[in-house]
């Protein structure tokens, strides 16, 4: 536990928050660099997934691709293509930009699966008599689209985004490796180092980061929940439900078994 | 093609450092998607435990691990606990699904031929829970083997050293042979798991079969598809 106590006065001692400090510090622009770069990476494989992910829920056609495509994207490994596209983009084009571009690219990639499956299994969720009475009542295809199914899908939607993101936060710590700032560069120059505590500062600091992103995501998901509709926790209901008559069935059964 | 012996060195070191952490985190997932089913409460604390962890970034978690278990930064001990951990967040979630498919109805039967609690669970949930149990352990799988990559940045000799060292010397077919070499294992792997699910859960294939046929007969799909799993029960026993 020393170990810890020496990692947080790391990150508290004031010289390590004092702009203009060597290489990996200041903290707090290590701390925004990752914050821009997520935020870019997510907007960007956001713009690119959601209107795939919600032409493919709504019309159906694709289905396989995205579960093909999710599969297989889990297999890459993020360190390879990371460093695979920063060198790519790096000789394209010259300098820091390269690099900076190469891991966005990278990031990109990496945050397009998991938000494109979710706006797909999102839309999927949705009940098909909420959309056969939407088209009854005279809704056109996109009124169906932005005021049916996307609000009733909306926390599965998010669901996609949160994953993304943590993919992304994860990904960007290696990112350093790649020459990008961010926490991760804490971490890598305390492994160069061999200084344990900026390097287990470093680790908590960025776990912490990861840990209110996603607490933020979970609310939004909670606050986008419309009462009354059962998708996304439907699965979890009727099981319940299922399950409950066994146990009234189970405890004599039970006891029997006991004075067999 | 001097480098041959080095890719080979490296695609057996990732295998290994893949393996354990896939079964171990199978074998641990086990008991805890079992306990979800006990209560709500269970239930909420197991799930929420396991997508916390699951958000630790792996570097981090990689380099925070010798603080807890007393290891060097740079051992294989770290990575192993570590890829084990997120298995087991995986796939506490998939067991859990898979034990809540097994229907309370064929529970009841086994109960009521006089099964105890334990022979229940492993002659009638165990194997039931099997297809849902095997879709989750193939992502367990393909991510695991494609995360083992990320331990070169802490010494560990993998597929990964081809990325860190081709990277260095500026050589894009390095780092494009250890993407490919680590797309192979996982899918080497899965092979592997569609293989030992077609031998060890027969009745998976009888099922959907039964259940196209069913499809085309019929309207009433649904019904069929339904009592299908209650049929591929009693085939079993």
């Amino acid at each position: 536990m020393n170990l810890f106590v020496n990692a947080f006065a790391w990150i508290f001692d004031p010289q390590n928050w004092q702009p203009g400090g060597v290489s990996p510090l200041p903290i707090q622009d290590r701390l925004l660099e990752h914050l821009l770069y997520t935020a870019i990476a997510v907007v960007i494989a956001a713009a690119i997934a959601l209107p795939l992910g919600f032409y493919i829920g709504h019309t159906g056609k694709g289905r396989q691709f995205v579960i093909g495509f999710t599969g297989a994207m889990r297999a890459l490994p993020t360190l390879g293509v990371l460093f695979f596209l920063t060198m790519v983009l790096g000789s394209l084009v010259k300098g820091a930009s390269g690099v900076f571009w190469g891991t966005i690219v990278a990031l990109v990639i990496l945050a397009i699966p998991s938000i494109l499956a979710g706006a797909y299994a999102g839309l999927e969720s949705v009940s098909r008599p909420a959309i056969d009475a939407a088209r009854a009542l005279g809704m056109t295809e996109m009124q169906i689209l932005t005021r049916v199914e996307i609000p009733l899908a909306l926390p599965l939607i998010i669901g996609g985004l949160r994953a993304g993101t943590l993919q992304v936060i994860a990904t960007a710590v290696i990112a350093s490796y790649a020459g990008l700032g961010g926490l991760g560069r804490i971490i890598s120059s305390g492994i160069g180092l061999n200084d344990y505590d900026r390097i287990l500062g470093g680790a908590i600091l960025v776990t912490v980061f990861a840990l209110l992103v996603d607490a933020l995501f979970a609310l939004v998901q909670r606050v986008t929940r419309v009462p009354g509709a059962d998708n996304g926790d439907r699965g979890l209901r009727s099981r319940r439900r299922a399950s409950r008559p066994e146990t009234v069935v189970e405890t004599p059964t039970r006891e029997r078994n006991v004075t067999a | 093609m001097g480098n041959f012996p080095l890719v080979v060195d490296l695609t057996l070191n990732h295998i290994r450092l893949s393996i354990i952490p896939i079964v171990l985190g199978f074998l641990i997932a086990i008991p805890l998607g079992r306990l979800t089913l006990t209560g709500r409460f269970a239930r909420g604390t197991v799930i929420t435990a396991m997508s916390l962890l699951y958000t630790i970034p792996s570097l981090p978690l990689f380099v925070i691990l010798p603080a807890i278990l007393g290891t060097k930064v740079l051992s294989d001990t770290n990575l192993i606990v570590a890829l084990t951990i997120y298995a087991v967040a995986i796939m506490v979630r998939a067991t859990s699904d898979a034990f809540f498919s097994v229907s309370a109805d064929t529970k009841q039967a086994a109960t009521a031929m006089g099964f105890s609690a334990w022979r229940r669970f492993w002659q009638v949930e165990f194997p039931l829970a099997g297809p849902v149990m095997l879709a989750g352990l193939r992502v367990v799988s393909v991510s695991t083997i494609a995360l083992v990559s990320v331990g070169v940045l802490i010494g560990s000799e993998n597929l990964g050293y081809l990325f860190t060292n081709g990277k260095q010397r500026n050589n894009l077919e390095e780092v494009g042979v250890g993407i490919i070499a680590t797309l192979l294992i996982a899918l080497l792997f899965d092979l592997i798991l569609v293989a030992l699910g077609r031998i060890l859960l027969p009745w998976v294939r009888v099922d959907r079969a039964a259940r196209r046929r069913s499809k085309r007969t019929t309207a009433l799909a649904p019904l069929a598809a339904g009592d299908s799993a209650v049929a591929g029960s009693e085939g079993r026993s």
